[in-house]
């Protein structure tokens, strides 16, 4: 009959399958994974080298999790004071917390141990290295505009608690080096004025240093600031498929579509190999260039303390910070108000946020409400351009301050030279950089401009019959035109009317008013260069031929 | 303030809509000379054309593939062979642990070789065709959207949420407070600071103990030039305590001609030109330990700041917002340095309490 037809036909159909597709088969029956593959198996990615800095994140975010979990087999987070009798000489019969000692441990008695504390120490300077240039490259490309907002604020979160998370991370050994920046950590949160005792007691379980702080750094690093990572991670990643890559222009890439090679085969080799190359980078590094030497500085010690004491890069910002702010303090009514060691705990965040709440302000600024795939070339865009360098550059200027001692000792220059020239430049190099980003910038609109109306210098000089030389120039193909003049130029917004037809004046509100300001130095005459038209360049190459 | 009031004309006009089909050849158009010519039509690859570089191309995967393997075989053999504490001479970094760059190198390369040959035959053997995609908007269209907002609010209303207005009240009320227990959990975390800050270890009568000789101090042993750190007696290292307390109690002493001292209260609290202050920098809590014999002046390492021991160790430079306390020293009976009492003020980074 026919139901025994059917069951007889279902198996002689699973006995023919091959096991792969059996699996699979039975995969699907579970998890509906043909559908999930229909959309993904052949999704399509554009190439650009660029795009490989955030692949650099994640997998050195991998790296760290798996060399992560492997040292936690042999780190003991604990402060208990123990004495050394490890291999390393030294520091034999010295008193050190538990912490420290399994470090110690991890680094001379376990075989490899050294090297995945290495690896694992490289990768997450090479994590936050790799997000902040990603960041970087997502903004000065424009990427970062609607639809993809969220995840630039996603991609944001992940920088900000990866820095935490390192923090965290290179405080566990407890040696000296990273003992004295939990002592600053500790100075500068005494400095929150109100709570600020209360708030160094509870996070170190009384005075500092206590006998808590290790433990309690540990589970914030290991699964508090990590797990939370991982879900924005995978958000992040879920966000980058739906909203598909974007691309910059070019013959054949338009805002609708998207120009690449299939995920099966070539980015499942491509992006898979580049986890390798990565990790196998990370590897090479870790074999010869130690990182993190905590047998050359010793246990900490609250009353020790060795010169050039730096934290990792990633908080180099932060120290520049507190370096360089004057020592202001203000006594009154009994309370003291610190605010050489506040303000800058206070301005932390927001160099931090400065960047992070940008895609915001620019669209505003535009009031566009469409969704952008096209990258922008960034001396198209001059003012986010210009923002982006300022930006940086106080974030350099920062770092500068950060190693203040080391520029010092390393240029033999004046420490306090240096302190001023921080103070100073805090407030006018990003002005600057601005301004000259800026002019860059344009200069670089203009050569797009004319080399699309004149075309490409070809280097060849040519003399004409009457003597003159003039260099012969060669007209651009279409798709050179086209990708050179496919971004788009905004108008400014002009404020509307202000007497409606009624002739009732309308009040211009102050947002309404900078909102136009802001719109005028984007995409004013000082803002952008107008692309070059049709018409001109017809006129131009019709008129009196090639140069 | 929404950006709806921008003008329509102030947007750019929608982008052309790739009216030029995929593949079309770049031709000049007459009337737009800078529309999409279309994708380029699709250059071959030597591999392409030629089976003898693809086969150089597949033994070259091949190799990279093998020598990954050579190179985990090496990565175990060194695991086993190689002794833990043994140094190597590698040009041009120096001495280095051998097994660290044997496992290092190893494996660095066992994973470099299978991304090398991944990529190389991504590259060279699998297609290279680009293929178009087409997007489509993120939103919703209209009708998915209006069925949405009927099914929301039917739900609201079948729920009576708004209706009864007790009941949301309330559990606004029961989900605001629940919280408030994890908050209290928090308390214990640590005790109150209560006055802890403001004291440290030292008191009268208490010896000036050398922090390297473990010893007590007496005049002589510290002379004009030198810096010596002191704790106070009977603190050990192996005390339960000894990290909390010496990160409050640690001294700084010198000893500075007498005519010299500036400050009249520094001169006062001395002893013969020997003074003591707290080793505790008043900006952040590092340890200051720079010492400028002829000047005086004290360093912290951490942020620079500079004091003037000779000056009642005032701020003269940096971010550090007062200066070090000083500690009352004095001989006792058996010419040993001693305290006089406890710091006067807390010791260490400013907090709101300190006044």
């Amino acid at each position: 009959m026919s139901t025994t037809a059917n069951t007889t036909d279902a198996r002689s159909s699973r006995d023919k399958a091959p096991a792969g597709e059996r699996v699979a088969d039975w995969a699907d029956g579970r998890l509906g994974i043909y559908g999930l593959a229909k959309a993904n198996m052949r999704k399509i990615f554009p190439d650009h080298w660029s795009f490989m800095l955030g692949e650099v994140c994640l997998y050195s975010f991998i790296i760290i999790i798996l060399t992560g979990v492997y040292l936690t087999l042999f780190f003991h987070p604990s402060m208990n004071e123990v004495e050394y009798h490890g291999s390393y000489i030294p520091l034999q019969g010295q008193l050190m917390s538990e912490a420290f000692n399994s470090t110690m441990h991890i680094s001379f008695d376990v075989r490899g141990g050294l090297l995945i504390r290495q690896i694992h120490h490289w990768a997450a300077l090479i994590f936050l290295a790799g997000m902040f240039v990603h960041m970087m490259r997502v903004f000065f490309t424009g990427a970062f505009r609607k639809p993809r907002e969220v995840n630039w604020v996603f991609g944001f979160l992940l920088f900000v608690l990866g820095m935490f998370t390192g923090f965290t991370g290179y405080s566990l050994p407890d040696d000296l080096l990273s003992g004295t920046g939990v002592r600053f950590m500790e100075g500068a949160v005494l400095s929150v004025p109100v709570v600020g005792t209360y708030l160094s007691f509870f996070l170190f379980g009384g005075e500092f240093p206590g006998g808590d702080f290790v433990a309690r750094f540990y589970s914030v690093h290991v699964l508090l600031l990590p797990g939370i990572m991982l879900g924005l991670l995978v958000a992040h990643l879920i966000l980058v498929f739906y909203h598909k890559h974007t691309q910059f222009a070019g013959p054949g890439k338009t805002n609708n579509n998207v120009v690449g090679m299939p995920l099966l085969p070539v980015y499942m080799a491509k992006a898979g190999g580049f986890f390798f190359l990565v990790f196998g980078v990370i590897a090479a590094i870790a074999a010869i260039a130690s990182i993190n030497p905590i047998w050359t500085m010793g246990p900490y010690r609250p009353d020790q303390v060795s010169t050039g004491a730096q934290p990792d890069w990633y908080m180099g910002f932060s120290e520049g910070l507190i370096r360089v702010m004057p020592g202001w303090e203000i006594n009154a009514w009994g309370h003291t108000l610190v605010l050489g060691v506040f303000i800058p705990l206070i301005i932390f965040p927001l160099v931090l946020v400065a960047i992070a709440v940008y895609p915001f302000i620019e669209s505003w600024v535009t009031g566009d409400k469409r969704e952008h795939h096209i990258l922008d070339r960034p001396r198209n865009v001059p003012t986010r351009t210009a923002f982006g360098v300022a930006w940086i550059t106080w974030y350099m200027v920062l770092l500068i301050g950060g190693g203040n001692d080391l520029w010092a000792t390393h240029f033999h220059l004046s420490i306090n030279a240096i302190t001023w020239f921080v103070r100073i430049a805090f407030f006018v190099a990003p002005v600057l950089a601005f301004i000259a980003t800026k002019r860059i910038c344009l200069g670089l609109q203009r050569r797009d401009h004319d080399k699309v109306l004149h075309g490409r210098e070809s280097g060849i000089i040519k003399r004409l019959p009457h003597g003159e030389f003039i260099e012969v120039h060669e007209p651009l193909s279409q798709e050179a035109l086209h990708t050179l003049t496919a971004h788009e130029q905004y108008e400014p917004a002009a404020i509307g009317a202000t007497v409606d037809e009624n002739g009732v004046e309308r009040k211009v509100k102050g947002p309404e008013k900078l909102r136009a300001k802001l719109s005028k130095s984007y995409y004013g005459e000082d803002g952008q260069i107008a692309k070059p038209t049709a018409e001109e360049y017809k006129e131009i190459t019709s008129g009196h031929g090639h140069h | 303030m929404s950006s709806q009031d921008i003008p329509e004309e102030n947007l750019p006009a929608e982008r052309a809509t790739d009216q030029h089909a995929h593949g079309a050849v770049g031709v000049a158009d007459e009337k737009d000379p800078f529309a999409d010519p279309g994708l380029p039509p699709h250059e071959h690859r030597v591999q392409d054309i030629d089976e003898r570089a693809a086969k150089r191309s597949e033994r070259a995967v091949a190799f990279m593939f093998t020598l990954s393997m050579l190179a985990t075989v090496g990565f175990i053999a060194s695991y086993v062979g190689i002794p833990h504490d043994k140094a190597v001479y590698v040009f041009p970094i120096g001495h280095i642990n051998a097994l660290n760059f044997a496992l290092g190198m190893t494996l660095g390369v066992a994973l470099f070789a299978i991304g090398a040959g991944a990529v190389h035959w991504a590259r060279t053997l699998m297609s290279d065709e680009e293929l178009i995609a087409e997007r489509h908007e993120i939103a919703a269209p209209p009708e998915v959207k209006a069925q949405v907002l009927a099914d929301f609010k039917q739900g609201a209303k079948e729920s009576a949420i708004g209706r009864r207005k007790l009941v949301r009240n309330t559990m606004f009320g029961a989900l605001a407070l629940f919280p408030l227990s994890g908050v209290v959990l928090l308390r214990d975390l640590g005790p109150l600071p209560g006055t802890k800050l403001r004291h440290t270890l030292w008191s009268k009568g208490k010896l000036l103990v050398n922090m390297n000789t473990n010893e007590p101090l007496r005049p002589s042993d510290v002379v004009v030039g030198s810096l010596t750190f002191a704790k106070p007696e009977g603190l050990e290292e192996d005390d339960h305590e000894f990290q909390t307390e010496i990160a409050k109690a640690a001294l700084m002493i010198v000893r500075i001609q007498p005519d010299n001292i500036k400050d009249k209260r520094e001169l006062e609290w001395s002893h013969e030109g020997i003074v003591a202050y707290s080793k505790i920098c008043t900006h952040v809590g590092c340890p200051i330990s720079l010492y400028e014999q002829q000047t005086h002046h004290v360093l912290c390492p951490c942020h620079q700041s500079t004091f003037d021991l000779s000056d009642g160790a005032r701020v003269i430079f940096g971010p550090a917002g007062h200066a070090l306390p000083q500690l009352r020293i004095g001989v006792n009976d058996e010419g040993y340095l001693e305290a006089l009492g406890d710091f006067e003020e807390p010791v260490g980074p400013a907090f709101w309490e300190r006044g």
